[in-house]
Parts: structure tokens; sequence; C-alpha cells
């Protein structure tokens, strides 16, 4: 082993654990914050001084932190049922079947993903009014559907192009019908693909603000990331740090979780289509 | 057991025609074989017999029946694919009861012809693999017998074999001619570019060239007597020698075309023409001598054994009595081997 060779080993590893530093610690410092009580909150510590779960009890038993993480829970699961169920149906059109206008629709679709948020924010709020699912899960189902599709279609409709076509010939010369091609045949070769869409329409859903901000009013209705801002202390002048970390830890594992279960899907999933396999 | 009419039928691809007004019968329990160039639309007019394409004008009939609005699966054929078209998630039974299953067809039965198939295709140990796990050859044979537990009325082959190498591609054509004498009362039609396999599997060969029919009939029709220039440079191997401009003149055509096996080598310059030897080919059981006599290409004599001739040696040659060819400047045939007297 040469100098050259363990310096440069050095320097990567080094690098290595800069970028693991920079992306995990202010996860880490969330996990200690939460277990710490009193002042000990504000003293700065790199490593973990006391264990308490006095924080985890009051984000649990106190105000509608549960009922907030359940609603969460609701929307971003049946997002990705939807967005999946619609974009798979869709990217089957969109790379199979011929009509007019087709690549002119796959365009409008990937444009409407170039709108800000806050663009559209004041003509969703009067579609939400008018359809009256304002204050009710149904209206952050409704926009984060709306917002999800066009990456859903897009990925799915790539990755559905890839498909041998003689499969899907063979399935209709079987006596298959489009939905049991659908079904039978296409979704079980896409599972990386419906896997990985799938979690980033989760975690999108998840972490959304605005909307789950400015469509519900009521602490019942409120999802996770709105109730975590909106905790408040005992007096106006208090920030209570304790509670807000361990809220955002308990916010944060159901992800951690979902990623490491889909780990090895993902890759699967992202690099599919690259290169024929 | 199908009877296959079609009747001037047309596709258009946007403003390309392909199939440019085919009329052929396909008699009942026949091997019928569609070959030409790349391009001359042979898969296209499967696609369209199969269904998977939709017909722009003229008829196709089943057995009387006009199929050109049914779905494949209504139409009682079943297809072989070039690419074998597996569905990579199932194992080689599930693939093969696929169609049978949504169908609805009873338990009993769907195993019952399932392993009937894999019998006959000796892939009866291979029913739990994935086709991943399989070979070109097996899953060529899974894919058959995925045609034939549909029990289909006409069966669909578009190029099986040319994803196979040359030794199993014999083996694997040998098989498909087994496979038609078993199950005779289903009509077959077979898509290739290979003439070899055509005549060797064909009960009657269809040429297709630019999007129609250029001859209809047996192997050896085909080969004794093509109805045009293009048949004749088309079937056979080596290609036939085309002779043009004055070697034709004392045969009264426009081009005369004689077999590499159908020519002689004449000694002490006593032939028809003379040239010179450019190169000789010998395979073992037969040399190919190809030599220079002033035509637009060299002539390919076959002789039967090893036969080696030195470049730049010379060669006369003859044709065999009677065989040789004769056309029009159309490219249509005139008499067989009648040589006007006047030229000798």
């Amino acid at each position: 082993m040469s100098t050259t060779f363990v310096i440069k080993r050095s320097l990567l590893y080094l690098a290595v654990a800069v970028v693991v530093l920079v992306s995990v610690f202010p996860f880490y410092y969330a996990i200690i914050t939460s277990f710490a009580t009193g002042t000990a909150l504000f003293k700065p510590a790199f490593w973990p001084q006391a264990f308490s779960l006095v924080n985890y009890e009051a984000v649990l038993t106190t105000g509608s932190f549960p009922q907030n993480f359940l609603n969460s829970v609701i929307v971003a699961s049946t997002v990705v049922v939807l967005a999946l169920l619609i974009a798979v149906t869709a990217a089957y059109a969109l790379s199979r079947v011929q009509f007019r206008g087709r690549t002119l629709m796959l365009l409008t679709i990937l444009s409407v993903s170039m709108f800000p948020q806050v663009a559209v924010l004041a003509g969703l709020f009067e579609v939400i009014r008018f359809f009256h699912i304002y204050n009710t899960l149904w209206s952050l189902v409704f926009s984060y559907t709306i917002f999800t599709l066009p990456f859903t279609v897009w990925v799915l409709t790539t990755f559905m192009r890839d498909l041998p076509i003689e499969i899907e010939e063979a399935a209709i010369v079987d006596g298959a019908s489009p939905w049991v091609i659908i079904t039978r045949v296409f979704m079980p070769l896409m599972w990386p693909a419906l896997v990985t869409t799938g979690l980033l329409a989760f975690i999108a859903a998840w972490n959304e603000f605005l909307f789950a901000l400015t469509f519900t009013a009521s602490n019942s209705t409120r999802t996770v990331t709105v109730a975590i801002a909106l905790l408040s202390g005992s007096t106006q002048h208090e920030i209570p740090w304790g509670t807000i970390m361990a809220a955002s830890v308990i916010v944060t594992v159901p992800l951690v979780v979902l990623v490491l279960i889909f780990q090895r899907k993902i890759i699967s999933g992202l690099t599919a289509g690259g290169v024929k396999g | 057991m199908a009877e296959l009419h079609l009747k001037d039928i047309r596709k258009s691809f946007g403003s390309v025609e392909v199939i440019k007004g085919v009329t052929l019968t396909i008699k009942s329990g026949e091997f019928m074989v569609f070959v030409g160039p790349s391009g001359c639309g042979k898969s296209t007019l499967l696609r369209l017999i199969a269904g998977l394409e939709d017909i722009t004008s003229g008829t196709l009939n089943f057995d009387g029946q006009v199929v050109n609005a049914l779905t494949p699966s209504k139409r009682g054929i079943a297809m072989v694919f070039q690419s074998y078209a597996l569905y990579p998630h199932m194992n080689v039974y599930d693939n093969m009861a696929f169609g049978m299953r949504l169908h609805g067809r009873e338990k009993d039965e769907v195993d019952k012809r399932v392993r009937n198939a894999a019998e006959m295709l000796q892939v009866t140990a291979l029913l739990d693999r994935l086709p991943k796990q399989l070979s070109g050859g097996q899953r060529q044979r899974v894919a058959i017998g995925r045609a034939i537990t549909r029990d289909p009325s006409v069966f669909l082959f578009d190029e099986p074999l040319s994803n196979l190498d040359a030794a199993l591609r014999v083996t694997m054509r040998l098989e498909i001619a087994k496979l038609h004498q078993k199950i005779d009362n289903v009509t077959m039609i077979y898509v290739t570019h290979d003439q070899v396999e055509a005549m060797t599997l064909a009960d009657r060969i269809c040429v297709l060239r630019d999007g129609l029919v250029e001859q209809v009939g047996t192997p050896l029709e085909l080969y004794n007597s093509p109805q045009s220039l293009f048949v004749a440079g088309f079937i056979g191997s080596p290609q036939m020698n085309f002779l043009t401009g004055k070697l034709a003149e004392p045969y009264g055509c426009a081009t005369l075309g004689v077999r590499a096996e159908h020519m002689e080598i004449v000694p002490n310059g006593g032939g028809e023409w003379n040239g010179q030897a450019i190169h000789s080919e010998e395979l073992g059981s037969d040399s190919y001598v190809f030599v220079d006599i002033g035509a637009q290409e060299p002539v390919i004599v076959r002789q039967a054994g090893t036969s080696h001739h030195k470049p730049g040696e010379k060669i006369s040659l003859s044709p065999l009595a009677g065989e040789f060819h004769r056309f029009d400047k159309n490219g249509k045939p005139m008499e067989k081997g009648v040589r006007p007297k006047s030229a000798a």
C-alpha cells in the first residue's frame, strides 16, 4: 500500500464523514434535545446529558397530537393510493395507446409541476370552498394528489414505455383486457417503480405544510407538520423546544422506517430503465 | 382447424401503404410460410391475421366468418413471438396457464392441458422455473407450449428461431416440423426471412415482396419453376446465377438463370462459357467455385466433394441439360430449359 493510496483513501472517508455529519446532525440534535428537560434544553451539548421521556409523554397526552399524527397517516396513505391508481392507468394510456395530442398532454402534465404552490394557493382555496371540503382531510387529499400526479405519471410513463411491447401483445392474444394487462402483467413488473414513486409521494404529502396550514382550521383536522408549528408553551413567550423536538422525532420515524424497508426496491427503481436489464 | 381467406387485404400506417392488396387462401391444417426480405410486410401480414393490427381494407375470413373486427382471442389464434414474450414474473406453469385462467377454465382442465403441452415439448421438469432461469431454446419451447395450451385453430409464428444460435435453430426447426405432424388439425402460419426454414418446414410457401404476393406454391414448385426473377433469386442457396446481355442472347431471353448445382465444369474449354476461377469455398461435403466469365457477378458453381481451383485457373462451364431458367425483360419466366436451335 503506497502513501498516496492511504492519503487518497483518508480524504475520501473524510469527505464521507463531512457529508454524513451535515445531513444527520440536525436530526441527531433533535433526538438529544427531545430527551432533555428544563434548563438543560438551553445548554449546547453534543452528547446526551440526561435521558427523560417527559417530552414524549407531553406530546402524546396533551393536545391533539395523536389525532394529528393519525390525520397525516390517513392523508398521506390515501394520496399514495389515489395517485398510484390514477398514475398507473394514465401511464398505460400515455405510453401504449396511440392518440392525437399525446406528447402535448404529457408535456402539459409535466408543466403543471412547474407552478409554485403559492401561485395556485388562492385559486385552489376557491375550488376547495366550491367542493365544500374546506377544513376536512379531503381538501388535503385533493390538493396533494394534484401536486403529486405530474411526477408519478411522468415516472411511471417512462417506466412503462420501456416494458417490452411483445409481453403486452402476448397478453392480448391470451385474451387479457387492458385492466388485466395493467394489474396482472404490468404491475408485477413495475414494483420497483411503484414503490419509489409511492414512497416519494408519501414523503411529499407527509412533509407538506402550506396547504395543510391553509385548508384546515381546527385541531382535529390538522396534520402533524402544522400541529408541530403551532405547539405552544404555557405562556406566549415560551417556545416548548422539548416537546417540539419530541414531536419532530416521532414524525420522522415513520419515514425512516419506510425508507429502510423499501431501500433496495428504491435503488433498483431509480436506476430501472436506464440500462436494459 | 380453420381455412383462411384473405381478400384484397391492405394496411397503411399513416400515408405509407405496407400491405398493398394481398389475396390468399390458406388451407385448413396447412403449414404456410411467409417469406421475403426484411421490410416486405410479412410480419405485418401475420399481425393483421392475429388481430394485433387493424386491417385498413379488405376482408379476412376464418372458415367463412369475417373476423376483421374480432379481437385476437376471439379469433382462436395463438402466437409465438420472436422474443418469446414470456411473462417474466410468472413461472413456466403460470405462463402456460394464464390464458386459460383468464377464460375461466376449470382448474383440472387447465392442469391437464398444461401438463400435456409440457410433456409434448419436454419442459415438464421446468414448470416451477421463472423465464430468466431458462436458456433461449427452453424459453422458446415454453412460448410454443403456452400457444398450444390455448388449443388454437390457427397457430402463428413470428420468426420464432431468429434469436437462437445456429445449432439450436436446426434442432428447434425439427421440433416444429414434428409438432406440425402431431397436431395436424391446426393451421400454421410461419414468418421467416430464412429461405432454408421456409423450404424445410412449409407445405406451401408464400413469397412476399414489397407488400404484394410474389408467388405461392410448394417448396419444390418455387425451386423448380419460379414465376419471377425475384423468386428465382430468393429461393435456393447459394443464390441462382443470373446471366444477362450477350451471355443470355444465345438463349433468346433477357436473363438466363442457372443454379450453382446445375452448372458443370467442362474440361479442356469445351463448355458454353469460359473464364477463370476467383475463389473456392470448400465445405467438405461440397465446394463452391466462384468463376468470372464476364458477367456482372461471378458465377457460382457447386461441385460435390472437394474440388480445389487456384485463383486465375481457366475454367469452362455449361449448364446441365435443360436445367436453366429463361426470363424475359420484365422478369417473367419463359418456357423452361428450351434452347433455341439458332444459337448452337
